[in-house]
């Protein structure tokens, strides 16, 4: 089963529509956790506007795969989860989110080797195809919670 | 010590419930801006307050408002945040109540200091980036989330 969630921050069609325009070409079954106001009716995926916690994280924790936009709280839950994760950032010119700062957070993930990445829709169906057809391997690992580093600083600001 | 926990919903509050490792031998009170977070800090004491950006004037002073009620209420020592608007209302409304207040900027924010982060830079005591490009001598970089 594959996972797509896009977070609360409105629609994401352009991520909705990529992944259901491919979902033709694989036979696992793919939920998405969509937003409400969306202009785009998918046809090949199930898809739920609102999913309470308990049934997202099933989801989340089933899925061999998750595709999401690029935010963190879906990037970390899926570090560790170790789930590989391939992410789509929401842009301000689609009116996807209020400025870019998804882009930044892609492009320096992927650079650590954490995440799977994809800057536009024919590129995420091309990597949706070649993880679901190769190697699912998830890239990295993290933790339940922060470095021990950034702990230890809090701890001492906290004494 | 009593500490104010503040992060809205979504990256934020994952971001914060990830350094309770930090606020062990405080007493620790949570506030979010989703109702049924209460059940991922169970045992603790939980507020929540109504979302608000920048972008809504009218709700953003609502969320101050209700962020300050807790506040009051609650009297911290001490304030910390990951983000957003709700947590930048919270160092605001700490400094006028003589608490310390940290603000942690979210590992979403590589390439400058969020809107909020900079504001806070002004407001908070301490204020920290995950980032270690980001830092200076008014801002932290010592370890991230992850």
């Amino acid at each position: 089963m594959i996972f797509v969630t896009i977070g609360t921050q409105g629609p994401f069609d352009r991520l909705i529509k990529a992944v259901d325009q491919a979902a033709a070409m694989f036979n696992d079954r793919i939920i998405a956790q969509v937003s409400t106001g969306s202009s785009y009716k998918p046809k090949n995926m199930e898809t739920s506007e609102f999913m309470p916690l308990a049934e997202f994280n099933t989801h989340f924790a089933e899925a061999r795969l998750i595709i999401s936009h690029a935010g963190m709280g879906t990037i970390i839950s899926a570090l560790v989860l170790n789930k590989p994760i391939l992410v789509l950032p929401r842009l301000s010119k689609f009116k996807e989110q209020r400025n870019d700062h998804q882009w930044a957070t892609a492009k320096e993930l992927e650079k650590l080797k954490y995440i799977h990445t994809a800057y536009d829709e024919e590129e995420l169906q091309q990597k949706m195809g070649d993880l679901l057809s190769g190697d699912l391997a998830p890239l990295h690992q993290i933790g339940a919670f922060a470095s021990p580093r950034l702990i230890n600083a809090i701890n001492q600001e906290l004494r | 010590m009593k500490v104010l926990a503040i992060a809205s919903a979504g990256g934020h509050w994952v971001q914060l419930l990830r350094l309770i490792p930090a606020f062990e031998e405080q007493s620790i009170i949570f506030v979010s801006t989703n109702k049924n977070f209460s059940e991922s800090v169970a045992g603790h004491e939980f507020y929540c307050v109504p979302d608000g950006n920048r972008w809504n004037k009218v709700k953003l002073m609502y969320t101050g408002l209700c962020v300050a009620l807790v506040i009051f209420k609650v009297w911290p020592t001490t304030i910390i945040t990951t983000g957003a608007a709700p947590g930048l209302m919270g160092i605001i409304v700490g400094r006028l109540i003589g608490a310390k207040t940290i603000w942690i900027d979210s590992i979403a924010n590589v390439e400058r200091m969020s809107m909020s982060g900079r504001i806070a830079l002004w407001v908070a005591h301490k204020c920290y980036t995950q980032w270690p490009h980001l830092a200076n001598n008014k801002v932290i970089f010592n370890g991230n989330v992850l």
